[in-house]
Parts: structure tokens; C-alpha cells; sequence
């Protein structure tokens, strides 16, 4: 809005004019509140001031206005709750074809990788109009992925991968900021996200050198590990196929059903007795100490690509892996 | 005449904040059970964290569960009832007037404290000699040998054995400051300080007593009795 | 200068007995009041040094006034001194000790020695924080969170851990001698329902600081057990879980804001009556809402944690929750100003003060309505919206509480007066320089400014440099009543037993009271707030 000196940064995401509404409703609704007091009172203050032979007037209570302006409060906290619930809800549901992109933060720079192999420090370029997820783990100490103009933030912890996902709707640079401390250089652990016109953006992801696609490489990952000795496509193994298993419910042997996500594909790679599938035996090594946080990445993008019918990412279309 | 108002007052030494020997007993019992609250909270938070991370690595908690000694356990669990009878029969010989049958259920109460501690020190040996204590010299080994079937993760093992030397820990400073209560009660027992109608410091020695118990009569199930049937 | 119209000195508190064994080992809950008021303004200033500190080096978008890590510890460290030594303590510690006492009728606290324990306990967790912070400091944040103070900080964050946690045990005591004399110690005839809203104030905050300290102390126990000796509990590497550290250190400190704020409501409950000589408005609504503030207080820390990687639905719950302890505060601050309505109101330094508090917490309480919004704290979280919206909770409330109380019971404690026009100068001061320094913030919040930066993108500079020039005008205001109020303790007028004609058994006795605090213990037959029956001290020739 005002260009010289903003109230806000700019919306770029297409969440963000809804935050922004929200937000300028309760503006509104704590600017009248607070009017509403600070004008009684003042005016209280000057009507009632001390006069002298003016009595004060013994007032013991209103059992209506108690239960009066309990219940209107109580109202329209509950419809500022629902509103920001479901703004809340918006934000933490990912759509299902979106583009993902994994993050590892450490202190202190941030470590972006597209599924097409391209490696970013620092700086993350996305095209306009697509949903983008960000799949994020750290290396270290919690940090925070936080994005201004999108109004995003989803704490990056270490030992397990945390969600945040946008659709950029503004082409533009926007300021990144780590936002849980962090230690010496929490402050310097910014950076920028670059939104680009779908044709720009095909054009910076030719340009780039990269190594191959995240998911390629986790390929190369799981046949040099040793992973295709248990866990075979063509016949059953000593281990559950991996194909087609990534996002669907998996029935474990105490019974529970979880879904397999982006962290039980990480916990079962570093600790497979956590979770044992129906049917088969809790032999699978662990691979704790052996796997990179950029390793476990690729892996898991190579399990993602199991599922997928072909490549649907923009960009180069990757050849449809085989085991 | 020993139980005139005065007398009575001079005897409980009545605080000059107190209106009367009532108020006082009142506000020290009170005042008992608030801190006994408070106690409630402090241990509360480690058990709470037992008991998460309890759910969540089960194996290993149980495998650490097995390494201690239950008949050791199991008898530092019956001297500490014992001890909680002492004591209930002291504030009750307290308030017969009985000064030398109270001095005694004291010092008994005492002997089972210090041979709690003392079995508490020799599990503790224990644990040295096998490498579970928690730090640069942990080591899971023995664990994971001895239970080929599971996997035992060293670190999660760690946790459980973390959390077991800071719950006893803790519960044993306890004892150890009860120990120090009682010295003194059971000096001033002697002494003859207390009578039928001033004991207060007894009832709520006492109290402390009885709940350093009862946070061990939580500790020893969850601790020592995880899974002690045969692991398939 | 001595003239014979000065009647002799009568014995009271402060002369009762000279020297400094007879305060070092006072049991006397006013002159343990006094020590309290003496350490924590130390720790006050203290606090303020380092957040002068940050101020000026936020004055540019570089860092180039302190190191990085130095500006890590200052922030750290000024959380750690402003809530653990000076806010925690404050009201209770100072007004509290002086006054629960008096105002249900007892010559004591329950616990007199306890009293003092507590005192040395707060001066010996404060010693060992000087030392922490004057030899290397701790840089962990006020928030210790893992695994970056177990396993990563290389500062003495073991030290500043166990200074908090001895303090901890000074805050427990003292809310134990509160819940005891309260229950067991109330003259006869002063039923629950005659109590000051101040002691129901104090009473809630007690039970906040008896259950939900223990908690941390514990948590701070085991992050001192793990970075001595390498454990896992916090740490993922080791098998820990990071976001436990986060539920347990959260489970007292989100209770923590309302040890700080109900004894400042506390305060306003018994300045806006006398000042408006009438009863407080919906006595009841006033004294309940403190019970379910400090009930519902503990059933919302997760809203501290709604992008920390909880799941979607503990944060729905959390976020309702959090409306639901916005209430009784709400109630609170209708009952005041209706107070206010039809009274005869008077424009002394206290209701300066109480009225700044109204208003600076209506605010800062509605800005907590944003952060309980799921949406929107998604967005302004570990920003510099939160720390404007506590900030103007602790400081423009809580602080402004502290200080109208001090001076409306200042008479009581020294038997001064202090004088009433720089009173008033020094409250608007701190009144204006306080929204100054921090209303921008607010804005910076949501332009995107993260918390704990010591430096910053160059478009933020013009809204930091409007906080740093507010935070000067407020240190003014701060250092002006320390100044005076010692002034007044040899110069001020003397003053009579009640100079502001208010009600409560405290203004019945002289002043300074007596050690004993009553000549005889008084048997109660009135309601609080009798404001009918008590003339105005213009009616009354007061003799000053």
C-alpha cells in the first residue's frame, strides 16, 4: 500500500490477502476497543471529576452487564477463532500435486533442492502460479522458514521433516528470514525467493548445472546401499515394495495404520524397528550415521517418484524410474 | 496446670504472628501439604516425560527396565512401607505422650531410611559396573546382546537410563533431607519437646515422610516392573 | 531542622532497630519488603542497561555497536534479569509482603523466617546470575530452547539454569506464606467476600507460582543434567525429543505472564476506587475473573508453539482455549472503568499510573486476540509483534501497576510523601516514552521483522529509530521516581496514617505502621471498599 512507508509487506502469495483480511478486521475491532475505553474513560475523568459537594454514587454491580460483556466477547472470539482456524487449516494442508522442494537449514545458510537436481544457497526460485511444498529438516538447532510477502513460517527441526507450503501469485524478489534463534548468525541466515514468470523460470532451470534429478540420485542412493536386496518390485522380498507406497496408509503389525509420509520413510531408513509393516520381520538394518541429511533427502524424492504415474513437475520431464 | 492456655503457648513457643497454638498447628499443617503440592508438580514434569518417551520407545525401556535388580527393588519397596508404619506409629506415640516409644519408632524410621539409601547406593554401584550410567561411558552392549530378537537402540536406551538415575536421584535427595528431618525430630524426641499437646513438628515431619514414600511406590512399577514376563 | 512543633518520633518498623544485623536478619515482612525493593530495582536497572543496549545498536540496520554474540547474550540476558529477578518478584515480593499482612489483619505472615529464606534465596540465585553474566554470559535466549542451549551455545547456560532455578524456589515460598496466611490468618469477621481484590489477586497468584514453578524447575534441572552430561532427553541425535523441552518449559512460563500481570490488576482494583471514592464495580466478576485467570492460564502454553511443528489439532484446541482466558481479563477491565462512572475522581500520581494500565493493557491484551488467531500467528509469530504485545503487557501494564502501587502505598511504607507534581511528570513520561518505544514495533512485527536480529534490512530502520528515541524518553521516566521517592525519604512531607482517605485495614494503622502492624488485632464488620462511610481527604483537615 503506502509505497513510501508500508504497513504491510507486500501480498504475494495467494494466502496472504487472507491473513491480511483477518488481520485488518481485528485492527479494526481492537482499534474500536480500545477507543471504547480510552474515550469512557477520559470522559468518565472529566464528568466526573471532583467537585466539591458532588458525591460519589455507590454503585455495587449490573449482574446483566456481567454477563452482558462476558457473552459478547466471549462471540466474537469465537468467530475471530473459527476465522483463523481455517486460515490455519489452509496453511498446513498441502495440495497434493504440489511441486516440492527440499529444504535442509543449517547454521547458518539455507540448503533448497528442486526434484529436477537443481541446488540453491540461500536463494529459492519458484515459477508464479504452481503450489510449491517445502519439505524441511535441519542440520543442526531448530530454525524457521519464514517468508513475509507469503505470510508463511514452519520451524525447521532437526530430526524430522516439517511442511510449509505457497503459491506465489506475484512475480518478485521476498525477503527469507530464519526466524527461531539460532545462535551467532541467526540474523544473517537470510535470503531471498525469487518468483519468476513460468518462461523465466524454465529458462534459470536449463541454465542451471545440475547433477541429475534429486530423485535420480536417490535412486543411485538406494541401489548403492543395498536396498533392492530386501525391497523388490518384482517378487515379494524380505521387505514391503516400495512402489506406489508413498502417501498411502500402511498397516503396521501392533495394528496401527499410518500413513506413509515424508517422516515415516526418513524414521524407517533410521530406525526401521519403530515401525514394523504387517507381515514381515523386524530385520532391516538401520542406516543411523550412514545417510547424509542431503542423502536422506534424494532417498526419499526417490521413493515420492515411485508413486508418481510420470514426471508432472514442470520442467525437463525426468525418465520414469525402474527399479 | 501444664495445659493452661499459657502454659500451653509458652510450651509451643506460640509465634508472636499467631493468634492462638490452633492457628499456628493450623497454618503449619497447611502449609505442609501446599509444599507437598508443589513437590506433586516438581516430580510430575519427569514423570511425564517417563512417561512419553516410555510410549514411544518401549523396547528399549523395557530392556532397561530388565537390567535392574528387582529383588533389590522390591526390598527398598518394603522397607520404605515399613518405614511409613514407624512413622505413622511415632506421631501416634507422639500424641499418647509416649516419649520413649516415640524416640524408638524415630530411630527405627531412620534405620530404614539410611538402609534405603544404602541398597539405593549399591544398585547404583551397579549400574557403574554395567556401563549404564548415562554419559561418556554408556554403553548399551550388554542390551543389545542380550536381546538379539529386537533392536535396541543405544540412544533411546541411554534416555530410559537418563531418566531413571534423575528420578531416583531426585527422590533419593529427597530421602536424604527426610533423613536430616528426622535427625532432628528424633533429637528433640528425646529431649522430650514433644507432648500430646504440642507435636505439630512430628505430624508434619511425618507428612514429608509419607510422601517421599508415596513417590517411590510410583517410581519402583515404573521403573522396575516394565515388562518382567519373558520377552519372546 | 528540629522546631518544637515535631512531636517526639514514635516507634515504628523502620526505627525500631538499627543496623545492619537487624535488617539482614529481619523477620519482619516490611522491612523483608524493603530488602526486596532495594535487590530488585538493582536488577531492574540492570535489565534496563541491556535493553538500552540493544536499542542503540538497533539504531542502524548493521551490526556495528556490539559483537553478534554479545547481542545474543544482551537479549538473553535481559529476558533472564527482567523476568526472574525484577517482574516475577516485583508486586508480590514488594507490595505483597508488605501489605497481605495488614490488609486481612495479621501481625505477620505465616511463615516470618520463611519470608526471609525467600529473600536470601532470590539474592543468592541473583549473585550467581552476576556472576554468569560478568563472566561470560549466556546466550541460549530467555527461552533455553534445545537443542541449541544443551548441545550447541558455548556460554555458561548451566550457570544462568541454575540461577533461575534457585530463584524459583524463592517465588514458591513466597506464594506458600501468601496461600497459608490467607486461608489461617484473617482478622475476625474478614470473610472471603471482605477481602481487598488485591489479596484475591495475590491469592491467584500464588497458586500460579506453587503449581506451575515446580514445572520449571524440573525442565531447567534436566537441560543442566543434559549439557553437563551429554544426555539425549532434548536432543534428537540422542534420541530426544526437542518439542518436549518446549511443552515443559512452556507449561510454567505461559503461567509465568500472569504471576507477573494479576498482582499489577491487583494493585489497579485498589487505586481506581480510592480515586474514584466508590466501590470497585462488580466485586465479585473482579475477584472470580483472577481465579479463572489463573485456572485457565495453565491450559493454553501451546499457542507459544503453533508453527513450532505441533500437530493441526492440538493447535485448534490450544487457540480456543486462549480466547477463553481472554475473557476474565476483559471482565476485569469493564468493572474498572465502571468503577470510574459517577464517581468523584481524583488526578494523583497512583491513578495516573492505573489509568496508563488500563489503557496500555487493553491494548496490549487485544493484541494477544491476533496472536490467538491461528492464521495470523503464523505470520507475526517469533516476530516483533510479540514482542511488542508483551511488552506492552509487562511493561505498560504491569510495570505502570508496580509503580502506581508504590506510590499510592509509598506514604504507608516511608511515612513520606513524594512529591505529587514530579509523581505526574514521571508517569507521563513513562507513559508517552513507553508507546513510543513500542507501539512501532507492532508494525515492524508484521512488515515481517523477526525477534532477536541484531541486524537487519535497511526498510526497517525508520520504525526502529522511533523505538530507540521512545526507550530514551522512558528511561527518564524510570529514573525520575528513584530519585525522588529517596529524596522524599529525608525531605517529603510527612504523612498521616490515610493521606488518600482509602479504604482497606493497612490505612488504618500509622505511618510507617508499627512492627506489629495493629495496636490490636481488628475485628472487621464492613464490606471492601467502603468508600460511603470513609471521607475524602479534602473533607477531612489532614494534617500535613
Amino acid at each position: 500500500m503506502f509505497d513510501n512507508f508500508p504497513l504491510w509487506p507486500v501480498p504475494a502469495s495467494s494466502g496472504a490477502g487472507n491473513v491480511d483480511a483477518l488481520f485488518i478486521f481485528l485492527v479494526l475491532l481492537a482499534g474500536f476497543m480500545s477507543l471504547a475505553i480510552f474515550t469512557m474513560i477520559v470522559m468518565f475523568a472529566l464528568k466526573y471529576r471532583y467537585r466539591p459537594g458532588h458525591k460519589a454514587e455507590q454503585i455495587e454491580g449490573s449482574v446483566p452487564l456481567e454477563v452482558t460483556w462476558s457473552a459478547v466477547p466471549l462471540a466474537i472470539f469465537m468467530v475471530i477463532f473459527v476465522w483463523g482456524a481455517i486460515l490455519y487449516f489452509r496453511e498446513r494442508t498441502p495440495p497434493r500435486e504440489a511441486d516440492a522442494v527440499y529444504v535442509v537449514a543449517k547454521q547458518w545458510m539455507w540448503k533448497l533442492e528442486h526434484e529436477q537436481g537443481q541446488k540453491e544457497i540461500n536463494e529459492l526460485h519458484v515459477p508464479v502460479g504452481r503450489d510449491i511444498k517445502l519439505v524441511m529438516t535441519s542440520q543442526d538447532v531448530i530454525h524457521s522458514f519464514y517468508v513475509p510477502a507469503f505470510r508463511i513460517k514452519q520451524d525447521v527441526l532437526p530430526g524430522r521433516y516439517t511442511t510449509v507450503w505457497f503459491h506465489p501469485t506475484r512475480p518478485g524478489v521476498y525477503h527469507l528470514f530464519c526466524a527461531e534463534y539460532c545462535g551467532t548468525a541467526h540474523s544473517g541466515m537470510i535470503g531471498q525467493v525469487v518468483v519468476l514468470e513460468p518462461a523465466q523460470y524454465q529458462a534459470w532451470l536449463a541454465g542451471g548445472i545440475t547433477s541429475g534429478s534429486l530423485a535420480a540420485s536417490g535412486q543411485s542412493l538406494f541401489q548403492q546401499l543395498g536396498c533392492p536386496t530386501c525391497h523388490r518390485s518384482d517378487v515379494q522380498g524380505r521387505g514391503p515394495n516400495l512402489v506406489g507406497v508413498f502417501g498411502k496408509p500402511v498397516e503396521l503389525e501392533d495394528g496401527r495404520t499410518v500413513t506413509a509420509d515424508e517422516n515415516y520413510i526418513r524414521e524407517s531408513i533410521l530406525s526401521p524397528n519403530a515401525k514394523i509393516v504387517s507381515g514381515f520381520k523386524p530385520i532391516m538394518p538401520t542406516f543411523q550415521g550412514l545417510v547424509s541429511e542431503d542423502q536422506l533427502t534424494a532417498l526419499v524424492a526417490y521413493i515420492k517418484s515411485l508413486s508418481q504415474p510420470s514426471s508432472g513437475a514442470a520442467g525437463p520431464a525426468t525418465p520414469a524410474p525402474r527399479i | 496446670m501444664a495445659d493452661s492456655p499459657l502454659a500451653v503457648a509458652h510450651q509451643e513457643g506460640l509465634h508472636h504472628q499467631f493468634v492462638d497454638v490452633e492457628q499456628q498447628r493450623n497454618a503449619a499443617s497447611l502449609g505442609m501439604w501446599v509444599f507437598l503440592g508443589t513437590e506433586v508438580m516438581f516430580f510430575g514434569g519427569m514423570f511425564c516425560a517417563y512417561l512419553i518417551y516410555r510410549y514411544w520407545y518401549y523396547p528399549e525401556f523395557a530392556a532397561g527396565s530388565r537390567s535392574l535388580d528387582i529383588w533389590l527393588g522390591t526390598t527398598n519397596t518394603a522397607v520404605l512401607i515399613c518405614s511409613s508404619l514407624t512413622v505413622a506409629l511415632g506421631v501416634r506415640a507422639a500424641q499418647m505422650g509416649k516419649r520413649r516409644l516415640l524416640v524408638l519408632l524415630l530411630l527405627l524410621t531412620l534405620v530404614f531410611g539410611l538402609a534405603f539409601l544404602g541398597i539405593k547406593a549399591v544398585e547404583w554401584h551397579d549400574k557403574f559396573v554395567e556401563h549404564h550410567v548415562p554419559g561418556a561411558s554408556f554403553s548399551a552392549e550388554d542390551l543389545i546382546q542380550a536381546y538379539p530378537q529386537i533392536h535396541i537402540d543405544p540412544a533411546r536406551t541411554q534416555i530410559y537410563f537418563s531418566l531413571y538415575f534423575a528420578m531416583t536421584g531426585l527422590h533419593a535427595l529427597h530421602m536424604i533431607i527426610g533423613v536430616g528431618i528426622f535427625c532432628y525430630l528424633t533429637y528433640y524426641s528425646w529431649k522430650g519437646r514433644y507432648t500430646p499437646q504440642y507435636h505439630t513438628p512430628v505430624e508434619i515431619g511425618g507428612l514429608y515422610w509419607h510422601f517421599v514414600d508415596i513417590i517411590w511406590i510410583y517410581l519402583f512399577p515404573l521403573l522396575y516392573l516394565i515388562d518382567r514376563k519373558p520377552l519372546k | 531542622m528540629a522546631t518544637a512543633t515535631i512531636p517526639v518520633e514514635r516507634e515504628h518498623y523502620l526505627n525500631t532497630d538499627y543496623g545492619i544485623r537487624s535488617w539482614l536478619l529481619a523477620t519482619d515482612h516490611k522491612r523483608i519488603a524493603l530488602l526486596y525493593l532495594v535487590t530488585i530495582t538493582l536488577f531492574f536497572f540492570l535489565g534496563g542497561f541491556f535493553a538500552l543496549l540493544i536499542r542503540l545498536e538497533l539504531l542502524t540496520p548493521a551490526g556495528d555497536l556490539v559483537l553478534a554474540d554479545t547481542y545474543n547474550k544482551l537479549f538473553t540476558m535481559h529476558g533472564q534479569v527482567m523476568i526472574f529477578f525484577f517482574l516475577i518478584p516485583s508486586i508480590p515480593a514488594v507490595l505483597g509482603n508488605f501489605l497481605v499482612p495488614m490488609m486481612v489483619g495479621a501481625r505477620d505472615l505465616a511463615f516470618p523466617r520463611i519470608n526471609l529464606l525467600s529473600w536470601y534465596l532470590l539474592v543468592a540465585a541473583g549473585m550467581l546470575m552476576l556472576h554468569c553474566i560478568f563472566t561470560g554470559g549466556v546466550d541460549s535466549g530467555w527461552t533455553f530452547y534445545t537443542p541449541f542451549s544443551t548441545a550447541f551455545s558455548n556460554t555458561k547456560v548451566i550457570e544462568a539454569g541454575l540461577a533461575i532455578f534457585i530463584a524459583g524456589f524463592s517465588s514458591i515460598l513466597t506464594g506458600l506464606n501468601f496461600v497459608v496466611t490467607i486461608h489461617r490468618m484473617r482478622a475476625p469477621g474478614l470473610t472471603w467476600s471482605r477481602l481487598p481484590l488485591f489479596i484475591w489477586a495475590h491469592y491467584a497468584t500464588s497458586i500460579i507460582q506453587l503449581l506451575g514453578t515446580p514445572v520449571l524447575a524440573i525442565t531447567l534441572l534436566l537441560v543442566v543434567f543434559e549439557r553437563a552430561f551429554h544426555l539425549g532427553i532434548f536432543d534428537p541425535t540422542r534420541g530426544g525429543d526437542p518439542l518436549l523441552f518446549q511443552h515443559l518449559f512452556w507449561f510454567y512460563s505461559h503461567p509465568a505472564v500472569y504471576i507477573m500481570i494479576l498482582p499489577a490488576m491487583g494493585v489497579v482494583a485498589e487505586i481506581i476506587p480510592c480515586f474514584s471514592r466508590k466501590r470497585i464495580f462488580g466485586y465479585s466478576a473482579v475477584a472470580m475473573s483472577s481465579i479463572a485467570i489463573a485456572v485457565f492460564g495453565f491450559l493454553v502454553w501451546a499457542h507459544h508453539m503453533f508453527v513450532a511443528g505441533i500437530s493441526l489439532y492440538s493447535a485448534m484446541i490450544f487457540s480456543i482455549l486462549s480466547y477463553l482466558v481472554a475473557v476474565p481479563s476483559a471482565i476485569k477491565v469493564f468493572n474498572w472503568t465502571a468503577t470510574m462512572y459517577k464517581g468523584s475522581i481524583h488526578f494523583d500520581t497512583p491513578m495516573l499510573y492505573a489509568m496508563g494500565f488500563i489503557g496500555l493493557f487493553t491494548v496490549g491484551g487485544l493484541t494477544g486476540l491476533f496472536l490467538a488467531a491461528l492464521g495470523i500467528d503464523v505470520h507475526v509469530t517469533d516476530t516483533y509483534f510479540v514482542i511488542a504485545h508483551f511488552h506492552y503487557i509487562m511493561v505498560g501494564g504491569a510495570v505502570m501497576g508496580y509503580l502506581g502501587g508504590l506510590h499510592f502505598w509509598w506514604p504507608k511504607i516511608s511515612g513520606r510523601l513524594y512529591p505529587e507534581w514530579l509523581g505526574k511528570f514521571a508517569a507521563l513520561t513513562v507513559f508517552l516514552g513507553f508507546n513510543l518505544t513500542f507501539f512501532p514495533q507492532f508494525i515492524l512485527g508484521y512488515l515481517g521483522m523477526p525477534r532477536r536480529y541484531w541486524q537487519y534490512p535497511p526498510e526497517f530502520q525508520v520504525l526502529n529509530v522511533l523505538s530507540t528515541a521512545g526507550s530514551t524518553i522512558l528511561a527518564v521516566g524510570y529514573v525520575l521516581p528513584m530519585i525522588y521517592f529517596l529524596w522524599s525519604m529525608r525531605y517529603g512531607k510527612i504523612a498521616d496514617a490515610n493521606p488518600w482517605g482509602a479504604a482497606g485495614l493497612e490505612w488504618k494503622t500509622s505511618s510507617p505502621p508499627p512492627t506489629e502492624n495493629f495496636e490490636e488485632v481488628p475485628e472487621v464488620t464492613w464490606e471492601a471498599y467502603n468508600y460511603d462511610e470513609i471521607p475524602s481527604p479534602e473533607e477531612v483537615p489532614v494534617g500535613r
